[in-house]
């Protein structure tokens, strides 16, 4: 076997799990759902092993609810879930954003809304995951489109979740979950661990990256933990209009602000491209190919895929807005991200949307594109 | 309250309403931490919303953790299961721990998970106006059943005993002895324990069921008062109108 990275043959769901194990999550809390429940499955196997806790819950509600508790005795925690199952977590969310709880949230997307098709793929959970939660507040949702993603974005996502103390989404589809692929699974990655002094406010707002030290139960902080708006130490300050707005400006901005920090694209093609396609998740292997394809033909187009969704990759797509005359985006909802475009840009932009329960084929990607540069 | 105990409070004065029962389940409950010796530093409260999920948060100077509507148990199994040194005692109302927290709190005694949950019965949402609970008595008044409550109240300490709870016992808090004692035999207890404190809410239960007066209002609920010998001797219908208390470790 080799000493710096081993390559193996996963499913995207099991290279999730491995990627968890590998960035130091010693908590699960999770609830059977198709099409995620091999992660839990094979956490269920590998995390006693190790020390870690494995538990099923009652339901996602209590799911998320017992990641939240053990994320405060110090551990990184996480669950995993698919949509009906996030629309439970809705809740949690909020809470663990106006605590500043870091979690990490891998959601294998399915064809919805409600039951919809538990099999079969979808991206409908975008805004979900963004707003689904009452209130304002910023996750942090990566998209991966391979297995080897769902392995790296998996560490990344509890790296940034630790660092930022907020919760952090792996954002994948029915398609990436159930990918077989090779992998290659690193000995040596760059792990961020907590910063848990016991000392200054744990909900402060002096820190100029707006993220204070959060100590863990049992570490002799007294801590006061509430999901009511509360001053630096913790104490509710329920009427207190001034304490409210500083509080989830604070929970706001410490993402937002760290856009460039978080936000990661993947360019292909893009130095002369004329017409771009803007995607994310399991949609950037067919828009690739049917890039790939025309370029085969000289036709001057590229693509920009979104490794981030959540803080949206500002910076980014306003600089291809500059430099492309039009963007199509291919997403399999009925349209969840176009908008975040169509506000960044001045150039035409076009959208492909599917819901049938089956990835876009790179064939209706090329056509839409072959359509648009004629 | 005797002085000596106010190392363990955080603040000067309780939210409480005058003639509210919560205020004496703390000061029951900082006694029986007191008492029993636990290092404050591996003790954490968890709570869930409403009037009783505010007697740990903020007035006791431990860790605690004040989570949302219902989920407090499930809050406390991912603490105590990552962390197992802690010790971990939910406080939280009737509707918190067994309407809207029904399932987890069953759950959690199924699991039998090392944590205490003391349920601070007022047999109405207090904090929300004064609607009904799933423990509030038939022909009780309140504001969604202003004709008086149709449907049965639960029994929790034999509903959690049911699913498998290690102890249960149920005192009213005026035996604020009986209470402690129960409160530090559940703490002890290895597993999932529950006490429930029968605690009159004047505000919300009692001016809107003729016992505006405080006194009337806890005279009344000592007299519903019964031992479980007492019990024996009615039906299951009569039983759910009086208060049967006592300890129930049923085996």
């Amino acid at each position: 076997m080799s000493t710096k990275s081993e390559r193996l043959i996963l499913m995207g769901n099991q290279a999730a799990a491995e990627g968890a194990l590998k960035a130091g999550c010693s908590f699960y809390a999770g609830y059977p759902i198709t099409p995620s429940s091999e992660i839990m499955e094979m956490l269920a196997r590998r995390l006693p092993k190790q020390g870690g806790v494995f538990i099923q819950m009652e339901d996602e509600l209590a799911s998320l609810a017992a990641v939240i508790g053990a994320a405060w005795t110090g551990a990184k925690a996480m669950t995993a879930t698919s949509g009906p199952g996030l629309s439970l977590m809705m809740e949690g969310l909020g809470y663990a954003a106006i605590t500043e709880t870091p979690c990490v949230i891998i959601d294998i997307q399915r064809a919805g809304p409600a039951t919809g098709q538990a099999t079969r793929v979808g991206s409908g959970d975008l805004l979900q995951a963004r707003y689904g939660s009452h209130g304002d507040y910023c996750p942090i949702a990566l998209s991966p489109w391979s297995v080897q993603e769902m392995y790296d974005l998996t560490i990344r996502a509890f790296n940034l979740s630790e660092r930022f103390r907020v919760p952090a989404f792996v954002l994948a589809e029915e398609a990436v979950g159930h990918l077989r692929e090779t992998v290659r699974l690193h000995d040596e990655i760059a792990l961020v661990e907590r910063n848990r002094e016991v000392g200054p406010p744990p909900f402060g707002h002096d820190q100029q990256d707006g993220v204070p030290p959060m100590p863990a139960f049992g570490d002799g902080a007294n801590l006061m933990v509430t999901g009511s708006t509360h001053d630096e130490w913790g104490y509710r300050k329920v009427e207190s209009p001034e304490q409210h707005a500083r509080l989830v400006e604070r929970i706001n901005r410490k993402v937002l602000d760290h856009e460039a920090e978080i936000a990661e694209v993947d360019a292909h093609f893009l130095d002369d491209a004329q017409v771009a396609v803007v995607t994310y998740g399991f949609c950037g292997r067919s828009a690739l190919a049917a890039v790939k394809a025309l370029r085969a033909q000289n036709l001057r187009v590229g693509m920009l895929r979104l490794k981030t969704i959540w803080p949206f990759p500002d910076q980014a797509v306003r600089a291809l807005g500059k430099s492309v005359r039009h963007i199509l985006v291919p997403e399999m909802n009925l349209g969840q991200l176009v908008g975040q475009v169509r506000e960044r840009v001045r150039c035409e932009v076009t959208q492909l949307n599917q819901v049938n329960g089956e990835v876009i084929v790179p064939a209706d990607i090329e056509a839409r594109l072959r359509e648009i540069i004629s | 309250m005797t002085r000596s105990m106010e190392h363990w409070l955080r603040v000067p004065h309780t939210a409480f309403c005058p003639g509210c029962g919560h205020g004496i389940l703390l000061g029951a409950l900082v006694r029986a931490v007191d008492e029993l010796a636990i290092e404050r530093k591996n003790l954490l409260f968890v709570s869930g919303i409403g009037c009783a999920a505010w007697i740990p948060s903020p007035n006791i100077e431990v860790d605690t953790l004040h989570t949302v509507h219902g989920r407090a148990v499930a809050y406390a199994t991912g603490a105590k299961l990552a962390n197992p040194k802690l010790t971990v005692i939910v406080v939280s109302g009737d509707g918190d721990l067994s309407s809207i927290g029904g399932n987890h709190l069953i759950h959690g005694a199924r699991r039998n998970i090392d944590m205490t949950v003391i349920c601070a019965n007022n047999q109405i949402y207090g904090m929300t106006g004064g609607q009904t609970a799933s423990t509030t008595p038939v022909g009780a008044c309140t504001a969604t059943d202003p004709e008086g409550s149709q449907y049965r109240p639960f029994d929790l300490c034999a509903l959690v005993n049911a699913a498998g709870a290690a102890y249960a016992a149920r005192w009213p808090v005026s035996a604020p002895r009986r209470l402690i004692a129960s409160l530090k035999t559940a703490i002890q207890t290895e597993g999932f324990s529950f006490v429930e404190a029968i605690s009159p809410c004047p505000t919300q239960f009692g001016r809107r069921n003729r016992l505006d007066d405080v006194t009337a209002l806890y005279d009344q609920m000592q007299s519903l008062c019964i031992t479980r010998q007492e019990a024996e001797t009615l039906s299951k219908q009569q039983r759910l109108e009086r208060f049967v208390i006592g300890e129930f470790n049923d085996d």
